[in-house]
């Protein structure tokens, strides 16, 4: 009984702090809603309109037919035509293009036969997602009316499920949510922490009679609450701005939520346990972070990432809950079969806190 | 343990790798006293402190502070003691009686007593118009004072304060004082640490620590008694060729400069101090007045925290 209501007076002046820190008060607002608004807008993987010059050489129905398709994919925005390949490298040096189109004069017969290919990509390689975009396009089916093409390798095109439109909010949005929920709640959660342990607060805390466990609870519930409100500020925005589905329940994703947060917090306190000023908090808040947005199959796709980099990307607890989200809100999955993830979730939380724990003692030495 | 005692330590040791901070400390500290800690920076005065409330665990040697071993779970110890950090510790983003509430709430002070506790405290340490103003925004003296009265709200038995007036005007430490007496008055043991003379001859007892071993303690009187020196008062129109003469010279132990007059420390045994400051002085002709006096508390810790090899010199 006194255990609980020293853990209450701990939230009650953490709350008390919190809403007169006016800043932190903010950005537990703002964080969410403008880097929704940047990532929603401005990241776009979804490459289109790269400026490309076409060298027809063959010049034939089949080319100008070619030529046509590859326009109405709107990936690329043909923007001259050039008359050798020599004047597509020229223009490719000098920026003016992203992608030079070689089509050579012996296109029809290249068309059907396997072994050479019909057209060539002159592709701008200093820019890794303008190449990716090449490679799609190679999947290009390129046939005669009659329907005398050759069997070839490339040409399967890649049509995307569960956003057939190609919008890249729906993907990232579910992303989104859980790197801003891992940067406030381990941000937050360790800050909070460090900053007592700098100004001297700590060193009056742990002579009375408040327990660890009772300080670390007590401060880290005012973070719980504000971590449900980001989620719930994020999913309003998502719906009324992006159109992001919410195909499965919500119960669901609240639940999943909760797992995370906890992970988080628990990251947070390991990390308040071993930084010694707000300054190394941060760094160590970074030192995750980064991996978290680049890693987790956020910006880039986990299966194209190389073995070590998905090992890394097991380790951290965004990678699961990014697969949560998308399976919840996307693919109208249930938590329970995305059990695995939730396990993975709760490890993590297992190990963080012990380590916290057994970090953070009542004794200064 | 003997009930006389808040503090009994044996043999307190605390190293930091190769640093001894405290070596083989014994303490005895009454109750209802106030106990001084005087030594200066580095001596070894926190980590005592620390050690006695649970927040280091020593190296070797144990503590029985109000039946509470140490080593061990400090966990009963804490509602007993009030500690007051050397640094203000206080939430500086809440205000003086959200900091009080707080306190009481932590220590479970039942809910009919907080109010008037707290306005009690605040009557008593003259904050009564601080009540709603940010506890960062105060002066050193109003801080000070809330730290004090956070540190008794729950009526602590045993007050354990680290360097609490190294921040505030002297004004504001004469006040302090006198609520430190008002409170053992009412038997509240205070152990207190200060590098300032005055404050520790204020202190029912004290003990000297130099580079964490204890070198004298005891009443202020009788360590003023028993300094085992002479001391030599030397008023010269010219202090500083005075000094000069007795610096370097046989059998004076040590010279501090006060303005015009000089403190000269010549070992007990020998029988003629004065007349021996006075050949001295002959032999580079300076003119002064010497007289023999009694031994102040900063005679006593320059005495007690010199060498051997100065002490006989």
């Amino acid at each position: 009984m006194k255990s609980l209501s020293r853990l209450l007076a701990i939230t009650r002046k953490e709350v008390r702090q919190l809403r007169r820190d006016r800043l932190t008060f903010g950005m537990i607002v703002g964080i969410p809603v403008i880097q929704m608004l940047l990532f929603g807008y401005a990241i776009n993987t979804d490459v289109r309109n790269l400026r490309t010059a076409v060298a027809d050489q063959a010049n034939t129905h089949l080319s100008r037919q070619f030529v046509a398709e590859l326009r109405e994919t709107q990936v690329v925005d043909i923007i001259e035509f050039v008359d050798t390949p020599a004047a597509l490298v020229e223009r490719l040096r000098l920026g003016e293009i992203s992608i030079g189109v070689v089509i050579p004069h012996d296109f029809e017969r290249r068309v059907i036969d396997p072994e050479r290919p019909a057209v060539h990509l002159l592709v701008d390689g200093s820019d890794p997602t303008i190449s990716s975009v090449a490679i799609q396009l190679r999947n290009m089916p390129i046939a005669f009316d009659t329907g005398k093409n050759a069997p070839r390798e490339h040409n399967i095109e890649v049509r995307p499920s569960y956003n057939p439109e190609r919008r890249t909010p729906v993907n990232i949005i579910p992303g989104l949510m859980g790197v801003i929920l891992t940067l406030t709640m381990m941000l937050f959660t360790a800050v909070a922490i460090v900053r007592e342990r700098e100004r001297g607060n700590l060193e009056l805390l742990i002579n009375t009679p408040v327990s660890s466990a009772e300080l670390m609870i007590g401060k880290v519930i005012p973070y719980i609450v504000i971590g449900m409100i980001q989620l719930a500020l994020i999913l309003v925005v998502g719906d009324v701005l992006f159109e992001v589905p919410m195909r499965g329940s919500v119960l669901d994703l609240y639940l999943a939520s909760g797992a995370f947060i906890a992970a988080n917090l628990a990251l947070g306190l390991a990390i308040s346990t071993v930084a010694k000023t707000q300054f190394q908090a941060m760094q160590m808040t970074f030192f995750v972070l980064l991996p978290s947005i680049l890693l987790s199959g956020f910006v880039f796709p986990f299966d194209g990432m190389p073995h070590f980099a998905q090992l890394l990307g097991e380790i951290l607890p965004v990678t699961h809950y990014i697969r949560l989200t998308r399976g919840i809100m996307l693919r109208e999955a249930g938590l329970i079969e995305l059990y695995p993830e939730l396990i993975a979730l709760g490890l993590f939380t297992l190990v963080a806190m012990t380590g916290a724990a057994l970090r953070f003692t009542k004794r200064l030495d | 343990m003997n009930n006389d005692y808040a503090i009994e330590a044996n043999g307190l040791s605390k190293h930091f790798g190769d640093l001894k901070a405290v070596s083989n400390l014994d303490l005895k500290v009454p109750r209802g006293q106030i106990y001084g800690f005087l030594g200066p920076n580095g001596s070894g005065k926190s980590t005592t402190i620390r050690m006695l409330c649970g927040l280091l665990t020593p190296t070797e040697g144990t503590a029985n502070v109000l039946g509470t071993a140490i080593p061990g779970s400090a966990r009963n110890l804490k509602p007993k003691i009030g500690y007051m950090t050397q640094k203000f510790s206080l939430f500086g983003d809440m205000t003086v009686a959200e900091n009080l509430q707080f306190i009481a709430e932590i220590y479970s002070v039942p809910k009919a007593e907080r109010r008037p506790r707290i306005d009690e405290l605040l009557g008593k340490y003259d904050l009564g118009g601080q009540r709603r103003q940010l506890a960062g925004t105060m002066s050193g003296g109003q801080k000070q004072r809330l730290a004090l009265a956070c540190a008794v709200l729950h009526h602590p038995e045993l007050l354990l304060l680290d360097e609490p007036t190294s921040a505030v005007d002297p004004q504001s430490r004469r006040d302090f004082w006198a609520n430190l007496f008002r409170l053992a008055e009412g038997g509240t043991t205070i152990m207190v640490s200060t590098h300032y003379m005055d404050e520790a001859e204020r202190c029912h007892r004290l003990a000297i620590l130099d580079r964490g071993i204890k070198v004298a303690d005891g009443t202020p009187q009788d360590l003023q008694g028993n300094t085992g020196m002479h001391t030599v008062e030397v008023t010269a129109d010219d202090p500083y060729r005075a000094q000069e003469a007795l610096d370097c010279a046989e059998h004076v132990a040590s010279v501090t400069q006060l303005g015009m007059r000089l403190r000269v420390l010549i070992p007990e045994h020998l029988a003629e101090p004065v007349g021996l400051v006075q050949q001295h002085l002959d032999a580079h002709g300076v003119t002064a007045n010497v007289r023999l006096t009694t031994a102040s508390l900063e005679d006593v810790f320059v005495a007690v925290t010199m060498g051997p090899e100065e002490r006989v010199a």
